[in-house]
């Protein structure tokens, strides 16, 4: 297999929710909960993609697959262009694409078995044999780390890292190149998440998988991805390689992220605290989305939006710092 | 000399349920030095939630009771306390902070309200100084226009301004001890790197003692003088701070640490600990840690391990050594 093809291309990428309100319910302006996002992930890669809540994160995952409508831009994936596909054409595409939820508990149907459920994603997607489609769902619940059966049960049976398990077999069952997998390890205890990270990349090896992984969890990021890419407010605000983005960092939120991260080890910087909160994207500031709270802002930042930049070696950063 | 504020001795609470007696908490020992952070770590389940509704004589009965052990807070034993004296101890003495700021404040009532009514419950003040009072506390936690926040309802705010606002609450009345119950993480790095900043501000400034409860290893570092490193209901080990992330001597504790993923360097693979935390209705027999733990030996099967002490303050419960 090509590892270098480009599995997944995203240009320009905008989601933005009208809001309305008011006398006679007028259209008061729009939430740009994705705004003009572009990236790249190549065949059996992880693109890691950090951010605080409420930086469009888990849209950006949404949108790709089209459980949100893009409002504007490109999901190029392989040749055809999700954005532009009909509903049938979407079902076929998801068979390629599938996503893993953040909390198992809610995405399984409390009243199907496990079986069920994985059989389910199996029989919409054309295998009508029951027989074969048991066998699978058997393979499947053995390949993460479950037995067979346990097909026979329903979910509240099982544990939360089970369960995440069971919504890794069933994403998994459809054969997909690429997995979204959105906050899967957050909802669950230390030594649990560990087993789930590992099972990840076991599974991405053995199936030269792709995954977009997003977490908020910068030290669970830098596990499982060879390319982060850190979200504020909508945007995109540095793209690099894992070992480069949390060693040789440039934009300052990067850089406050990654010292706020309590360690047990040796702390090498100063914390720098952000003051306040992420702003509203509704209102988001002008210039770079980042100033209000950047400790190295300058007059530029709150008049000039930055563009993201190459800084060699595909490191791009979006700040002032480094240049108009 | 060091003083001891809060004494837990073999503490025992149990749950007694349709399906069995759940042992959430099980001879449980600790006690906290005035003026300093104890931190009881462990994974969910393990009965830190429960500890600390037991100090504060906070849990649902029936189904569940506190059936053994003693719990001393300035030579009372709360556990003996009237239901009178233990609300007048709650809130003034000892203040406790919930994980979940959204659902601990009440929707319907201003956050001012809020902090006042809890000031007029347990000081003789008048409402212009519980007032006062309330947008004092905010501004110590540092909440922005304190006035104006005060007048705001909890929706209104952020999650990280909203954990402030219980902050706030809890240090309404002074309190001598504050129990703290995973108040970081609900909420975002940067949201978090500052209520950190804020608990070691209050420990400096009021000289409050904390028990902190938490889940997280990297925040204990931050801010924890004293561990308590807790197992399915009892303790595995305790030791000060510096001393059991340098130096863990449960398999657990170290399995705990080793499974954190680290920002700094790549690894192949996480070691993880295999299995899940076991049920408490039906434990194993013997450690309680033995089916999960890559060093079990015969003796752990059978045998609940003693205490065993390391070195000054440093005490684990494992056959092992």
């Amino acid at each position: 297999m090509m590892l270098n093809h480009k599995l997944l291309k995203v240009e320009n990428l905008k989601k933005y929710y009208p809001v309305s309100g008011g006398l006679l319910y007028r259209h008061l302006g729009n939430i740009k909960a994705v705004d003009g996002v572009s990236f790249y992930i190549k065949e059996g890669e992880t693109l890691g993609l950090v951010g605080e809540s409420g930086c469009g994160k888990s849209t950006l995952g949404r949108t790709i697959i089209r459980l949100e409508e893009p409002t504007a831009g490109k999901i190029i994936y392989r040749r055809t262009d999700i954005a532009k596909l009909d509903r049938k054409q979407l079902r076929g595409l998801r068979k390629e694409i599938q996503i893993i939820f953040q909390d198992p508990q809610s995405s399984l149907d409390p009243r199907m078995t496990i079986g069920q459920s994985i059989g389910e994603a199996l029989l919409i997607h054309g295998l009508k044999d029951e027989r074969k489609r048991g066998q699978m769902v058997t393979d499947m619940l053995e390949r993460v780390g479950l037995e067979a059966q346990h097909a026979l049960r329903y979910p509240h049976e099982f544990s939360s890292g089970q369960r995440q398990r069971i919504g890794i077999a069933r994403a998994l069952a459809t054969n997909p190149r690429l997995i979204i997998a959105d906050e899967p390890v957050s909802a669950l205890d230390v030594s649990i998440q560990a087993q789930i990270l590992n099972l990840m990349l076991d599974l991405r090896r053995e199936f030269s998988l792709a995954y977009l992984f997003i977490a908020h969890d910068l030290s669970v990021i830098r596990q499982v991805s060879q390319r982060v890419a850190v979200m504020y407010l909508g945007k995109i605000v540095e793209l690099a390689e894992a070992g480069e983005i949390f060693k040789d960092y440039l934009h300052p939120y990067t850089e406050a992220l990654v010292s706020a991260i309590p360690s047990i080890r040796k702390r090498r910087k100063a914390r720098i605290l952000l003051p306040g909160a992420v702003p509203s994207p509704l209102n988001p500031p002008p210039g770079c989305r980042f100033h209000t709270r950047c400790h190295r802002v300058m007059p530029i930042c709150s008049q000039v939006e930055p563009n993201l930049k190459d800084m060699g070696n595909g490191h791009l950063v979006a700040c002032h710092l480094y240049g108009v | 000399m060091k003083e001891v504020i809060l004494s837990v001795k073999d503490l025992k609470t149990y749950f007694f349920t349709k399906r069995g007696v759940v042992r959430a908490v099980d001879g449980v020992s600790f006690d906290l030095v005035k003026g300093e952070c104890l931190c009881l770590v462990g994974e969910s389940g393990c009965g830190k939630t429960v500890t600390a509704l037991s100090i504060l004589g906070l849990i649902d009965s029936p189904p569940g009771r506190i059936v053994g052990g003693e719990i001393f807070y300035d030579s009372t034993d709360l556990t003996k306390s009237s239901a009178e004296r233990l609300r007048h101890i709650r809130g003034k003495e000892i203040a406790m902070i919930f994980q979940d700021a959204q659902s601990a404040l009440n929707p319907v009532f201003t956050i001012g309200d809020q902090i006042e009514e809890q000031i007029k419950l347990h000081l003789k003040v008048s409402q212009r100084r519980a007032k006062n009072r309330a947008i004092n506390l905010l501004k110590e936690v540092g909440i922005p226009s304190p006035e104006e926040v005060a007048s705001y309802y909890p929706h209104q705010l952020s999650g990280g301004m909203r954990q402030r606002a219980m902050i706030a609450m809890g240090l309404s009345c002074d309190p001598q001890l504050l129990i703290a119950d995973e108040p970081t993480t609900a909420v975002d790095v940067t949201i978090k790197a500052q209520i950190i900043d804020i608990f070691r501000r209050l420990k400096e400034s009021r000289k409050m003692s904390l028990l902190f409860i938490t889940h997280e290893l990297g925040i204990v570092s931050e801010i924890g003088d004293e561990i308590v490193v807790m197992y399915a209901g009892k303790v595995a080990e305790t030791a000060p701070a510096a001393e059991l992330l340098k130096n863990p001597k449960h398999p657990y504790t170290s399995g705990l640490i080793k499974c954190l993923p680290d920002i700094t360097k790549e690894k192949e693979r996480l070691e993880s600990i295999p299995g899940t935390v076991p049920s408490l209705i039906d434990p194993p027999g013997g450690c309680l840690f033995h089916p999960r733990c890559k060093r079990a030996m015969a003796i752990c099967r059978k045998e609940e391990p003693p205490p065993v002490v390391i070195s000054r303050g440093h005490t684990v419960f494992c056959h092992l050594y």
